[in-house]
């Protein structure tokens, strides 16, 4: 074959990109392809294809989609957690002239990928899969808005992570750093594929988290149940809401900066370079006008489930959901006039570098005041400490000293020794792991006897917080610690030998979290096994407040037979007061969305126009874009949506469930 | 577990109970939320078309020792494209109106001509670029011509996606009529189209007029 | 604490009764905190700065802390003595005090960010060469000129007509005046014990002041992440006295190195862990047309380049760095995408 032909068939994909002269990357390809092997007979062996497509991959129900993110961001943990441990290694035995076992070419990737893979793939997953299970359950709506863009944004995001997974073993990742800055990351510095890869993989996924966010506003905004005003809305779902606008007004930037920024690769603009009039100042700025509220976007579902949690388990109302509401507002408007702080050491002058400083600690404000309400929620309460509120009760004892050294970082000239260095980096890890994920665990705590109709084994479930809130302790310490010593980040190697014991118990600390990872992970599995000693019949096993808990476990396909009004806040509490069942019977039809295969096949030829694009292989590229395009006028030509429950099947349904109720008898 | 006997559910004594529950049929509007998150959308649009003029501010002048956008514009193929846009919107109105009036021949009508502008604008913004690129001031030029192609082109791009739209719009208004669905869809295009016009009209003072003011 | 826990010979009993104990804090107490105890009255400032907020903020955070530890076990389910209010949800003299009570710390904190974010202005001249210690109104600040190179550093001595590479030498008590640029990707230069950090960007000029007041052998490095040979973009830098510094002016004269066109454009390629060089002469101009991006011969500078044709400037030499004022980072960058 002529060298013309190979070059027009594969771009520049020569079997050099596939890395089986890494013994690393190569035994982890074999784990994966033997797991992958062995999933795969197993679903086929079990004939269980069929069922996934028809009732998972091509479905609409937003129960079912906050499911597969949650699914998503788990099995992503485990790839950013293996990151994670790897450069705890290699920063433990990098001493004494040592390089570690990883070279620069791994280990740049290794630290990139880690940020990558943990912020969009992750933390974004799990909080959207929280949020598209949750919302129209409290707000008592049948599914959301846009059942089938609900589809097609989980799908997107998916393809975006199969693009990063796939940079492992076909080709590179970026060595640039999770934000890929410029001019580091354009074509003069990172002339492979690494950051395309990183380019395609977040493109193709923020489209679908843009999609998703666009969904539930509107959701929140118009399928809210009859008497459930904005200021009766459920804590959860106002996080939800704020945080979607959030998303919506923070994505496009990042879109838009990733374009510029593919411009330069791919079109030889110059944007971000050095040269010809571009200013890579430019693209520090507007990644962060997007990075900022980005971690708002995280932590605001966080705050969310904690409310909730928090609430139910004091037995109590609330405290100060109106300033709570607001507070939520205040901090959405501030995020986006914080973006500077991230570079105060760029030589802005004294004035821009204090406006900046100060909005960012003003921001301290409100979210003091939520931990202020939570305390007085659980002031004069009955406090269960079941798994999810120990979640938060450790959340709010570790999120209150990583607010510390962010507003300490927020103060320019201590920013000016502390950015850059371990300690800033304990303060994100500090954050984000003690706020998001301890967030994410209450959650899935709490939430998942109503996802699957059992509780999660306690036990495992403590394991698994001991080693999380030890682990993170013991491995975060160390590098606030290191960063007062001048040590600053993304080092692959170190001089001075005397560091060498706090590496070491980084590392330590690392391997706790292992455990708790895996715990979490033998929770589920205990759980499953266990299913009947820790079942629920009535939907309601933690005496909540809020509408979820009004519907059976796992909810039916319409959530709802007959639509709740709400009267008061904690609308089921109220509705348990006054005892208001809903009826048991005088079904009626319920109209519902169909399930479609439309949304995996758009995405799935997005991925393979984002491949090509990577790779230049330009026919791939043209005949995808065709297929999308042609595929997604194709399917608006389909009207014919959405299907009828008969009042018969809702009725079998539901008197099913009375009878358990019964059953289980009170 | 006061719920485990939901029968139980009585009515309240004093004054007038309080629904809790909707038992009648209750019909959503469906696609009531279209339009909000089409303009939701539209919001999130506008944010990508606010960087790439902030961008325009900030490059707009980097010309880098190349040709100056005081050199390169040509006003008179501008206000020739301008017009061809404003009149589409118009004749896009014209088309709602038809639309909501059920009038299905005209409605079509209107939204050819639409498409027609629409491909008129398209070609002379194409022609400009064939020019630009062959003067040697393309996109990798400078900054202020990178700045400059993301920004105009980007815009055409999205006239380009309304037109394919627009295409597909027809062929179903013809084959399945002015059905609440469609006419739906041909006010979320509208709200695209007048959106691009909108956005046309920034770039045209910001970047044609007074970049052709710039030395 | 880390030198005894390296050092086995020098513990003792009763250090490893205190170490099995408290092993962090013991080890706390020993450790060099450079960031908190630096030998740079601007890093001293900054290291006070630290504290002072840090306090600040402990005043509503440990109470935070303690409640929530104390509200946890008091309102325990299993506990029936404490009262129990489950509507209980609102009462304005408390939302009062909780958005009060943070809000008069973060006035007291902004405040305070205000007045030591100009005082310590990287950008500014020192106020003072230590605590008690004015500029002495006869001292002129030293010049150093600083280009970052993958993945090394260049110092440039103007006025003694010196450079080195990857080897920073101060003297003591005497101001010294960064001017900092890049030669391609993004830096940031940080000597902990003497000052913060400062980007070195190409194309731009950044800046900083500062002062280091005990003489001694401090690390300096690249705190931020540059590409493959990061890792070992580190320097020392040497705080000498006055009489020390000039000898070492003197010695580095008298080497035999020539910083010139060529010599710049060959240290410009990239290399790793780039052991220590002196210049005994410096082509002049040098740093400024790094800034410019015009040491290669032909290549146009930026400050010149960027009107368009028709309006090139007389051609200059040496470009002034007030020319290339559009892309200075100091205030025009961030206002033009800041405001």
């Amino acid at each position: 074959m002529s060298e013309a032909v190979t070059k027009f068939l594969f771009g520049r994909l020569t079997l050099e990109a596939i890395p089986y002269h890494e013994p690393i990357l190569l035994g982890t390809f074999a784990m994966v392809a033997l797991g992958g092997i062995a999933l795969v007979g197993a679903l086929s062996y079990y004939k269980l294809w069929n069922y996934l497509w028809r009732e998972w991959f091509t479905t609409v129900d937003h129960k079912r989609i906050g499911i597969m993110y949650l699914v998503l961001g788990t099995v992503m943990l485990l790839r950013g957690f293996a990151d994670a441990i790897m450069m705890r290694l290699q920063q433990a035995i990098a001493f004494n002239g040592s390089e570690g076992y990883l070279p620069a070419h791994h280990y740049d990737q290794v630290f990139t990928a880690h940020g990558v893979i943990m912020i969009f793939f992750v933390a974004m997953p799990f909080v959207t899969g929280l949020m598209n299970y949750i919302v129209p359950l409290q707000i008592g709506a049948r599914d959301v808005s846009f059942p089938f863009l609900n589809n097609f944004s989980f799908w997107m995001t998916t393809a975006g992570a199969i693009l990063v997974m796939m940079s492992l073993f076909v080709g590179e990742f970026a060595r640039t750093g999770w934000l890929a800055m410029a001019p580091l990351s354009g074509l003069d510095y990172s002339p492979d594929v690494g950051v395309d890869y990183y380019i395609w993989a977040l493109q193709i996924a923020g489209v679908g988290t843009l999609l998703s966010g666009v969904n539930l506003i509107a959701t929140i905004v118009k399928l809210r149940a009859p008497g459930m005003t904005l200021m009766k809305m459920p804590v959860f779902t106002w996080s939800a809401l704020v945080t979607n606008v959030l998303i919506v007004a923070a994505f496009p930037v990042l879109t838009a900066v990733l374009a510029l920024l593919g411009a330069d690769r791919y079109l030889g603009t110059h944007f971000f370079t050095n040269e010809a009039g571009g200013n890579p100042m430019m693209y520090v700025n507007m990644i962060w006008i997007w990075g900022h509220p980005e971690v708002y976007i995280l932590v605001l579902p966080a705050f969310g489930v904690f409310s909730e949690v928090v609430s139910t388990f004091s037995s109590k109302r609330l405290f100060g959901y109106t300033s709570m509401v607001y507070a939520l507002i205040v901090i959405c408007i501030l995020s986006y006039l914080v973006w500077l702080h991230h570079f105060f050491t760029m030589g802005s002058g004294a004035t821009v570098n204090s406006f900046f400083g100060i909005t960012t600690m003003i921001i301290s404000i409100p979210t003091g005041a939520k931990i202020f309400n939570w305390l007085f929620t659980m002031y004069r309460g009955r406090i269960r400490f079941e798994l999810p509120m120990m979640w938060s009760i450790a959340f709010m004892l570790t999120f209150v000293i990583g607010g510390m050294t962010g507003v300490l970082l927020a103060v320019p000239p201590a920013d000016f020794v502390l950015h850059n260095s371990l300690f800033l980096v304990a303060h994100f890890h500090n954050v984000i792991i003690g706020g998001v994920l301890f967030g994410m665990f209450a959650g899935i705590n709490y939430w998942w006897p109503k996802a699957f109709g059992f509780k999660l084994d306690r036990t495992w479930g403590l394991v698994s917080f001991w080693s999380w809130v030890i682990g993170f302790w013991v491995a975060f310490t160390p590098l606030y610690i290191v960063g007062l010593m001048g040590v600053t980040r993304r080092l692959r190697t170190f001089e001075d030998p005397s560091l060498q014991i706090w590496f070491v118990i980084a590392a330590v600390g690392a391997g706790i979290i292992a455990i708790g990872i895996a715990a979490f992970l033998i929770q589920i599995a205990v759980s499953i096994r266990n299913r009947e000693a820790l079942k629920d019949v009535t939907g309601d096993p933690w005496h909540g407040r809020t509408l979820e808990w009004s519907t059976s476990s796992p909810p039916p396909d319409y959530n709802f037979a007959f639509t709740p009004v709400i009267h008061d806040l904690d609308a089921w509490d109220d509705m348990k007061a006054k005892n208001q069942m809903a009826p048991t019977q005088g079904w009626l039809d319920i109209h519902m969305p169909r399930n479609t295969g439309a949304g995996v096949i758009l995405a799935g030829l997005s991925m393979i126009v984002g491949f090509g694009l990577i790779w230049h292989i330009w026919w791939m590229v043209g005949l995808g874009m065709l297929s999308v395009i042609g595929y997604a006028i194709f399917h608006s030509f389909d009207y014919d949506r959405d299907f009828n429950i008969p009042a018969a099947e809702v009725a079998a349904t539901e008197t099913a469930r009375l009878k358990a109720l019964a059953a289980a008898g009170a | 577990m006061a719920h485990s006997n939901p029968t139980a559910a009585a009515p309240m004594t004093e004054g007038a109970t309080p629904i809790y529950w909707e038992t009648e049929p209750h019909h959503h509007e469906s696609g009531s939320s279209t339009m909000l998150g089409f303009w939701l959308y539209i919001m999130s649009d506008c944010l990508i078309f606010a960087m790439l003029f902030a961008s325009w501010g900030v490059y707009g002048r980097s010309f880098a020792g190349g040709p100056t956008s005081h050199e390169l514009f040509d006003l008179k193929l501008v206000a020739v494209n301008t017009a061809l846009l404003l009149f589409s919107s118009i004749t896009y109105g014209f088309a709602m109106i038809a639309a909501h009036e059920q009038r299905k021949s005209a409605a079509l009508r209107w939204l050819l001509v639409t498409l027609l502008f629409g491909l008129g604008f398209l070609g002379i913004e194409l022609f400009e670029f064939s020019e630009l690129i062959h003067e040697g001031a393309g996109p990798g030029r400078s900054a202020f011509l990178s700045s400059f192609f993301a920004l105009v082109g980007t815009h055409g791009l999205h006239v380009f996606s309304g037109s394919i739209w627009l295409v597909t719009l027809m062929v179903q208004v013809a084959r399945k009529g002015l059905i609440p669905a469609n006419v739906r869809r041909l006010e979320c295009l509208s709200l695209f189209w007048h959106f691009l016009d909108v956005v046309w009209i920034g770039v045209f003072t910001f970047v044609y007029l007074l970049g052709s003011m710039a030395s | 604490m880390i030198m005894h826990i390296m050092h086995p010979q020098t513990r003792n009993g009763k250090w490893r009764r205190a170490l099995a104990t408290l092993p962090l804090i013991a080890a706390l107490g020993g450790c060099d905190m450079v960031v908190m105890n630096p030998a740079g009255d601007v890093a001293r400032q900054q290291a006070d700065l630290i504290l002072w907020s840090t306090g600040l903020m402990l005043l509503i955070i440990i109470p935070v802390m303690a409640l929530t530890v104390i509200f946890a076990w008091r309102y325990r389910a299993s506990n029936k003595d404490t009262d129990y209010a489950p509507d209980w949800d609102h009462s304005t003299a408390l939302e009062l005090v909780i958005w009060s009570a943070p809000l008069l710390i973060i006035i007291a904190l902004g405040a305070l960010t205000w007045v030591a974010t100009h005082t310590l202005d990287p950008y500014r001249e020192v106020g003072r060469i230590a605590a008690g210690k004015p500029v002495p109104a006869d001292q002129k600040p030293l010049d150093v000129e600083v280009v970052s190179l993958d993945w090394k550093w260049l110092f440039i001595y103007p006025e003694q007509g010196v450079a080195t590479v990857n080897e920073l030498v101060v003297p003591v008590d005497r101001q010294v005046r960064f001017r900092l640029t890049s030669s391609d990707v993004m830096n940031t230069f940080y000597v902990p014990a003497m000052a913060g950090m400062i980007y070195t960007m190409a194309g731009m000029e950044t800046k900083l002041h500062a002062v280091l007041n005990k003489p001694g052998n401090y690390a300096g490095m690249s705190a931020n992440y540059s590409g493959a040979g990061f890792s070992g973009m580190h320097f020392r830098t040497h705080a000498l006295d006055e009489a020390g510094f000039a000898r070492w002016v003197a010695s580095t004269k008298a080497a035999a190195g020539k910083l010139d066109t060529a010599t710049y454009l060959k240290l410009e390629q990239p290399s790793e862990r780039v052991p220590v060089m002196h210049f005994g002469t410096v082509e002049r101009g040098l740093f400024d047309r790094a800034v410019n991006q015009c040491v290669r011969p032909g290549a146009p500078c930026m400050s010149e380049s960027m009107h368009g044709h028709g309006h090139i400037p007389a051609p200059a030499a040496t470009a002034a760095p007030a020319a290339a004022a559009g892309q200075h980072p100091h205030h025009p960058s961030t206002s033009s995408t800041g405001a």
